[in-house]
């Protein structure tokens, strides 16, 4: 799996780095999201996949992964 | 296809329980989930309250929370308000992009997870002291006076720099901005001395600058530099949306577990739960009661209707969260639900700035009160729980409580 971002969309609101800390955190100056690892772990797909549903702007696209699918934020959950 | 009703006049509002939207929702839901709504003042618009339709439309460039501002659905806005209803500088929740991404690009950083998680001591120490100083003085309590309302309070007054000692004030007409109930020139006044306070505290910060985040947002420079007008609005916005939202949360969601033993009792059982808890009470609890309103500006089409450019349209939050379309079983309190993306903080560009702090705030304001407290349990009948049912945020007035005094 590829994490993949659109920063110019990021309004901050944290919910990626809560749910996937290991692989979100935010900027200290102006709370955006930094990604820490763009090809996650197979472990940690399901909490990837999941942040990338519960962003409220869409900002995480995912591209392939274990499931071959590809996962977006912009997608109903 | 849809069958037509008459437009509805006005928002339902009409509760048939505590703890449930109003159930005319649920017959929305299924046969008309974009239906026509008429505003109080006669304007048309719409009334969403299908899940996928609300969170779709939230996330809808083309919906204005700019020019939402003047669309009431509960009650005809009072003339002497009129004259303030177009937007205001710094008052980003009324505000588009990029006004809007100005504003909140400045704030959000002070907002992180990370940040928010580091508070947890002293949010902490704050509850703690709260409910020692309760407990102290022995049962039965008011809840909400001596813990639901003074922690949030005294975390987003440190926060910001406001002095607690100041909390009656604010407090009053706070409360009074959100009433429904409010007259017209007690509103007028309400508002006038708010904002009066907070010149005050503008300059005083400029004049001796703290550690806080007003301070930090009085002294930016050149292109973030903030200018009176529009710190006031910020510093308002924050201090208000700071203190009522949890408050409501901590109150209501205290008694919502107290009427539901069972998940009380898992989550005394099991405190690990209490991530899952918090999201679940947020889902169930929805306490944005009337949901958030945006305009069109192009026509839109949703739920199998067009909305027109320039209708007004409620996005039911509380509908929208008793879905059973995406929340099986959506009436049920279930601690250890799947969490499935509730819309209690919104979605889209103004979801929440202040949701990771409201996080923090009640996962150590619930699990210190159920070890604190043990026997916790409503002082009176569960009737005499007086509601904020003319509230835009709902809760409970007050809850009267006691517990299980140590031998």
């Amino acid at each position: 799996m590829r994490v993949v971002i659109d920063r110019d969309l990021c309004q901050g609101a944290g919910m990626c780095a809560l749910t996937a800390p290991a692989v979100f955190d935010q900027s200290e100056e102006d709370g955006r999201v930094v990604v820490l690892d763009d090809e996650p772990a197979p472990a940690l797909e399901e909490a990837v996949t999941r942040a990338a549903q519960l962003c409220p702007n869409g900002v995480i696209s995912l591209l392939g992964g274990s499931a071959g699918a590809l996962a977006t934020g912009a997608s109903p959950v | 296809m849809s069958t037509s009703y008459a437009p509805l006049a006005g928002l339902p509002r009409e509760r048939a329980s505590v703890f449930d939207p109003p159930p005319v929702y649920r017959r929305l839901q299924a046969s008309d989930p974009v239906s026509p709504l008429t505003f109080p003042d006669g304007r048309a618009g719409w009334l969403v309250t299908r899940y996928d339709d609300v969170r779709a439309l939230l996330a809808d460039p083309r919906m204005s929370s700019r020019r939402s501002l003047g669309a009431n659905p509960i009650r005809l806005v009072p003339e002497e308000l009129k004259p303030f209803l177009a937007p205001q500088p710094g008052q980003f929740i009324g505000l588009d992009p990029p006004e809007h991404t100005r504003y909140r690009r400045l704030l959000t950083g002070q907002f992180t997870v990370r940040r928010m998680n580091a508070l947890q001591p002293r949010v902490t120490e704050i509850v703690d002291e709260h409910l020692r100083a309760r407990k102290d003085a022995g049962a039965p309590a008011d809840l909400v006076s001596s813990f639901a309302l003074p922690v949030p309070s005294l975390v987003i007054c440190e926060l910001l720099g406001v002095p607690y000692v100041d909390r009656a004030e604010f407090q009053q007409r706070s409360r009074l901005l959100l009433s429904l109930t409010s007259e017209g020139p007690e509103l007028l006044r309400a508002r006038g001395e708010f904002r009066a306070y907070m010149l005050e505290l503008v300059r005083a910060k400029r004049a001796a600058p703290g550690e806080d985040l007003l301070s930090g947002l009085v002294h930016l420079q050149g292109p973030d530099r903030l200018d009176d007008e529009e710190l006031i609005n910020i510093g308002l916005l924050l201090l208000i949306a700071g203190h009522e939202t949890t408050a409501n949360m901590l109150g209501l969601g205290t008694f919502a577990l107290l009427q539901h033993p069972a998940e009380l009792e898992r989550l005394r059982a099991d405190p690990a739960l209490v991530n899952g808890a918090v999201e679940e009470l947020l889902r169930y609890l929805t306490i944005v009661q009337f949901g958030l309103v945006r305009v069109a500006t192009e026509d839109v089409v949703a739920g199998g209707r067009t909305i027109s450019k320039g209708d007004a349209v409620v996005l039911s939050l509380p509908a929208a969260n008793r879905d059973p379309a995406h929340f099986p079983d959506p009436d049920r309190l279930d601690l250890g639900r799947e969490h499935a993306g509730h819309v209690a903080f919104g979605h889209g560009v103004h979801q929440c700035l202040g949701q990771q702090l409201a996080r923090v705030e009640m996962h150590v304001g619930f699990t210190r009160l159920l070890a604190a407290l043990p026997g916790l349990r409503l002082a009176v009948p569960a009737e005499q729980v007086r509601l904020r049912d003319e509230m835009f945020i709902y809760g409970v007035e007050a809850l009267p409580v006691t517990w299980a005094e140590a031998a």
